[in-house]
């Protein structure tokens, strides 16, 4: 069991809100997955690219970062620290260069984007939102996540979302029974997963598939075929949001619209706060029909 | 079918714990018959195990397992619900405005589930003499081992209806998508249309019995066929 949530705001008027109203969202859905918790959140995409890093000790590896960083890149790298993750800034183009920096001095890599920013920890929700202080930010869209853990260890690696290319990430409730043949298939074709997690393997695969010219409809569309278990999926894009379920659909799903948002939950519980819920439209997604939901 | 009662005590579940309120609708006595909950925002198990004649009117939507294990009473939802609403009742009626989530009405052995808007996927799953009446469509593998009781849909059915069926009887006025083993179209006969009326009619459902096709067991599953061995 997990809990997905998901928000994709139409109204400019609650950009502000959004990291507010996608916690309390989250937090709902604890009873779902108290194990860890993370979110995706896409701003307004600026100049350069956001790279979100994560350290167990951040106090030491995020200290003299933006020093070194902004000398490899020869520009400056402004940083956003926030609890154990920070956000880097840096110039479009030195994505590779940064990464490679980064991941040698022992930082983990959780997205990189030009509007998404991704925080992921273990612990209760409201913990894990607290820590970064979730409620605070703002956007135009995010899907977040409450994980209780059956395919690999509670680490925070191992949390949702998984980012597996530039601003899309993928939330999962289920689990797949096809990932590790798919997992050696796509690293040969160089999607190169970092965990053991089955999610990061459905990530990989609609990553490939957009890399390869699909849609993000397309790329749904085709974890239909390709992936064998159970699953409800929201992925999250630099301009929306999909839905994606299984055949069986035995994972739940509840989607509401109004002409403010539209949003996503694993239970209705997860709407009760919502604006103007009482009139939205509610309804199950079906099984096996991609919805998303673009600008 | 339930009335909001004018004089119902007001339960609000902003302010009292899920077991009080359900607490106070099992423990109802005779002087209190009318009740209505107000403020669900998606609660699981609510209005679960009762056992008196009392309405129960559920003021906005509810999550998991609604009207759970009913006898006697008669639940209204104004909302939605999801998975397992009236899962395993066994005498009263459950009305739901809304829609209702998977396996609604599973395992229900007698009483009357209606669903105003669409059911999805496993609708009266191993039913054992509920009936339930869907104004909407039903999702796949809906009626999936039902034993007893009718499963009336004035919409369409998906997938799979009525696999592997025992003696629930089925009742379409839509498509359906498709049939599941053993499921096979039956003929109408008076005795059926006259069920139906009265289903349709308590259901408060605008439609006419004759505008429906009946679906049952084909019965080639009840027992070991020595001619199939080889494909077990």
């Amino acid at each position: 069991m997990c809990g997905i949530v998901g928000l994709f705001l139409k109204s400019e008027a609650l950009r502000p809100k959004l990291g507010e109203m996608l916690t309390d969202m989250l937090i709902t859905m604890t009873d779902r997955g108290p194990d860890s918790a993370g979110i995706a959140i896409y701003g307004d995409p600026g100049d350069g690219l956001k790279v979100t890093v994560q350290s167990d000790t951040p106090a030491e590896a995020f200290d003299g970062l933006e020093i070194a960083l902004g000398e490899l890149l020869g520009t400056a790298v402004p940083v956003k620290v926030s609890d154990t993750h920070a956000v880097l800034t840096i110039p479009a183009g030195s994505e590779e260069k940064a990464v490679a920096f980064l991941e040698e001095r022992g930082l983990r890599v959780m997205g990189v984007g030009e509007a998404m920013e991704i925080y992921k920890e273990i612990g209760l929700p409201k913990d894990v939102a607290a820590r970064f202080d979730l409620r605070a930010m703002g956007g135009s869209h995010g899907i977040g996540h409450t994980r209780m853990a059956t395919e690999s260890a509670v680490t925070t690696l191992g949390a949702h979302p998984f980012s597996t290319a530039a601003d899309e990430c993928l939330v999962h409730n289920g689990s797949l029974s096809n990932h590790n043949r798919l997992r050696r298939e796509l690293a040969r074709a160089g999607f190169v997963t970092k965990t053991e997690n089955d999610t990061e393997v459905g990530a990989a695969y609609i990553s490939s598939r957009i890399a390869g010219g699909a849609s993000l409809g397309e790329a749904l569309e085709g974890t239909l075929q390709d992936l064998d278990g159970f699953f409800t999926f929201v992925m999250g894009t630099k301009n929306g949001f999909g839905v994606v379920r299984d055949p069986i659909a035995c994972k739940p799903a509840v989607m509401a619209e109004t002409d403010d948002y539209v949003a996503f939950g694993s239970e209705y519980r997860a709407f009760a706060d919502l604006p103007g819920i009482e009139t939205a439209r509610v309804w199950e997604p079906e099984p096996a029909t991609v919805y998303f939901w673009e600008r | 079918m339930a009335k909001p009662a004018t004089d119902a005590l007001v339960l609000d579940m902003a302010e009292m714990e899920l077991r009080e309120v359900n607490s106070a609708l099992q423990g109802a006595s005779g002087n209190e018959t009318a009740f209505q909950l107000v403020n669900p925002r998606g609660s699981h198990a609510v209005a679960v195990g009762l056992d008196a004649p009392i309405e129960v009117t559920v003021k906005g939507s509810t999550g998991y397992y609604c009207a759970g294990m009913n006898k006697q009473a008669t639940v209204h939802v104004e909302g939605s619900v999801g998975p397992g609403v009236a899962e395993n009742m066994m005498s009263g009626t459950v009305v739901i405005d809304g829609d209702a989530s998977q396996y609604a009405g599973a395992t229900g052995h007698g009483g009357l589930l209606v669903v105003k808007g669409n059911a999805s996927s496993r609708c009266g799953i191993s039913m054992k003499g509920i009936d339930i009446v869907v104004h909407g469509n039903i999702g796949h593998m809906s009626a999936f081992m039902a034993q007893k009781g009718n499963l009336v849909v004035l919409g369409n059915a998906g997938d799979a209806l009525g696999d592997s069926l025992y003696e629930a009887r089925l009742f379409v006025r839509g498509e359906v998508k498709s049939l599941g083993a053993d499921c096979i179209e039956k003929e109408m006969r008076p005795e059926h249309l006259e069920i139906l009326a009265d289903l349709l009619d308590r259901a408060g459902a605008d439609a006419k019995p004759e505008e429906f096709k009946r679906y049952g067991s084909a019965r080639k599953l009840y027992n070991f066929n020595i001619d199939h061995a080889d494909e077990y």
